[in-house]
């Protein structure tokens, strides 16, 4: 029959019950409005552990010197000189899933520029390795290739070195520092990144050509290790693989020897992590989710006793020409219309709490547009679902028992 | 009088089976009503005139034997076919009146317009206000069913059976429920309907209402044992003027 004379007399019968309605309405509300919370709050926790991981590079890979027997005594790896500047080169050359790769070496010591000093170490780079550190450089300029080529005495400091050191608010660009003696310009402040999840100062850098370092600090010809990056965060064991046989061909290691180098990546820092908070949120959301449920049991609860308190009203809309299908749809589009009401509510109530969450207990929250369109379908659902029953059995009532119901 | 007959039943039955027991409700009920009659269908509880009323309602149908409401065959259409046809061509008036709660007269009296799809909005506030103002409640258009006496809302029942221009009215004890000049004050509305040529069939076990109809058909044991037409038809509006003698 006519839909919106249904709608027309659906709304009218629920308006004709408005604290019903809103009680049945009750339980699907706070059924969304959890939905929407936890999985805001799984989702917010979630993201913040990956970005935090992000930050340190989640694409990232770290190439050390490994450990290895030398006349039985195992040797640490930083004493180990198996990394030359030849495998950087090689990996640059012949590695398909690296979007940069730095080589890495460093020194520990006092800087110094004027009358202040502050103890941290200098890390020789290449030019890939603001990229793959996903760092920028904040005020000035980084250094090129032509410094690299050149051992160019130039270095880019961190947020914490540029505040211990340059005291009086003056520009550490173009100022010279001292490291162990050896004049380093200033060329560039990088844009500060704040603590890692490790607890570290990750501003206490002071960054310089990697040949610099090698030259003119350590004076050595291998380098301590390297930096990589996967083109995608995916790619990460395939490159992994490649930079294993690649090291390996260059330092002519036969199919019995053990690796002379160690690669790792972020990656199954990042899978635990992440699988961790996964469980957390489906096990959020299942609570959430039976509170749902426990919702539309209420709604067919309510429905199932209306039809009983409105059987002389089925019987007289039947006798003055309703069909069975249309009083069932009737009552449908009623339980639909509570359960997608409730459903709206919910869904922004869920939304409001999920921010009273962020800003009182400070907790990451992160509201995914499906989570939203989620519950909304799932109301639907519910609606129908739990409305059926109870208009199955009114459209069922014979008109001339339901007219006389007493 | 048009000669078709509005309502034509011939030998119709009717059984239910109740446990191991059959009852016989109607046991061969034959007669036809023309356009324009208003006619009183009584008998004692039990003689089959609720089954009778449900039958010509189209809300059963026969066990056997052929119905014809308006020249269709009742007995062999669908349950759906059948809630068409009554929202069509027939007006229900119930004892208990049967108005929607805490709705308003026109909204009650749109209700039968709302099921037929036919039927704009506009034209459905136009019908049920014409309605009410025919059983004298235009000033009552958006009085509530709880703020209106038992008189007000069975005339608020007679216009919503009035609002589809059915081909006959079946009132079920319209007056059952009522005071006696409230009863007579509905007879009187009846009447005027009947003069203004609507066919209406009164369901009673109160002889008293034969008097003021023209034509009395009264069952027993599922059969018809009189059927007769009243010469005399008595003015209701009389009956009423007179009544506070009446009373004494």
């Amino acid at each position: 029959m006519n839909g919106s004379n249904l709608f027309k007399i659906a709304l009218k019968a629920l308006n004709n019950n408005k604290f019903r309605t809103f009680l049945t309405m009750l339980g699907i509300i706070i059924g969304v409005a959890s939905v929407i919370t936890m999985l805001a709050i799984g989702q917010g926790s979630k993201k913040s552990i990956q970005s935090q991981i992000s930050e340190m590079g989640s694409n990232m890979i770290m190439i050390m010197p490994g450990n290895m027997e030398r006349g039985g005594v195992r040797q640490g790896a930083s004493d180990m000189q198996t990394l030359k500047l030849e495998d950087y080169k090689s990996l640059v050359n012949e590695c398909k899933y690296l979007a940069g790769v730095s080589p890495n070496v460093s020194s520990s010591g006092q800087f110094i520029y004027g009358a202040n000093n502050y103890p941290s170490s200098i890390t020789g780079v290449g030019e890939d390795y603001l990229k793959i550190r996903q760092l920028t450089v904040e005020n000035g300029e980084t250094f090129t290739q032509h410094d690299i080529q050149a051992s160019a005495k130039v270095c880019l400091i961190g947020k914490t070195i540029a505040d211990n050191l340059f005291t009086g608010g003056e520009d550490p660009v173009g100022k010279v520092i001292r490291f162990n003696k050896i004049p380093f310009k200033v060329i560039g402040v990088l844009k500060s990144k704040g603590y890692n999840s490790m607890g570290q100062d990750q501003d206490a850098v002071v960054l310089s050509p990697y040949t610099t370092i090698q030259k003119r600090v350590l004076a050595i010809t291998h380098i301590q290790g390297l930096f990589c990056s996967a083109l995608t965060e995916d790619m990460t064991d395939n490159a992994t693989k490649e930079i294993t046989s690649i090291l390996r061909h260059n330092h002519k290691l036969k199919d019995a020897d053990e690796d002379d180098f160690d690669v790792r990546s972020q990656k199954e820092l990042s899978t635990m992590l992440s699988s961790t908070t996964d469980l957390m949120t489906i096990l959020l959301a299942c609570i959430a989710g039976i509170s749902l449920i426990v919702g539309g049991i209420g709604i067919m609860n309510i429905m199932y006793v209306s039809v009983t308190e409105r059987t002389r009203e089925i019987g007289l809309r039947m006798s003055v020409g309703a069909r069975g299908i249309d009083i069932l749809s009737q009552f449908l589009i009623e339980a639909v219309l509570i359960s997608i009401t409730g459903g709206i509510i919910g869904v922004i109530l869920g939304i409001g709490t999920s921010y009273g969450v962020k800003f009182l207990a400070s907790w990451p929250i992160f509201i995914q547009p499906w989570s939203v369109f989620l519950s909304f379908g799932v109301c639907t659902i519910t609606g129908i679902f739990f409305g059926w029953y109870p208009a199955k059995k009114a459209a069922d009532l014979d008109p001339i028992e339901a007219i006389r119901y007493e | 009088m048009n000669k078709e007959p509005i309502i034509e039943l011939n030998n119709i039955k009717r059984k239910f089976i109740v446990g191991e027991e059959t009852v016989h409700a109607l046991r061969g009920v034959s007669f036809s009503i023309y356009e324009g009659e208003f006619v009183t269908i009584m008998g004692t509880s039990g003689s089959g005139k609720s089954t009778l009323l449900n039958l010509l309602g189209c809300l059963d149908t026969p066990t056997s034997g052929e119905y014809l409401l308006d020249g269709v065959k009742v007995r062999e259409m669908e349950k759906a076919e059948r809630a068409v046809l009554r929202n069509r061509k027939i007006g229900f008036v119930f004892q208990s009146y049967n108005l929607l709660p805490k709705t308003t007269a026109i909204e009650n009296v749109e209700l039968p317009l709302m099921y037929n799809p036919g039927i704009s909005a506009a034209k459905r506030r136009e019908k049920a206000i014409q309605a009410l103002i025919k059983v004298g409640l235009g000033d009552r258009l958006q009085h509530k069913s709880n703020q209106m006496s038992g008189g007000q809302m069975q005339r608020v029942a007679i216009a919503r059976a009035l609002v589809n221009d059915p081909v006959i009215i079946l009132a079920d004890e319209a007056t059952g429920n009522l005071d006696t000049r409230t009863s007579f004050e509905i007879l009187v509305l009846f009447q005027e309907l009947h003069k203004a040529g609507r066919t209406i069939i009164f369901v009673t076990h109160n002889p008293e209402i034969a008097q003021f109809c023209s034509r009395n058909i009264i069952l027993r044991d599922g059969h018809v044992v009189e059927d007769r037409v009243n010469e005399k038809v008595l003015s209701a509006k009389e009956a009423l003027d007179a009544l506070p003698i009446e009373k004494e």
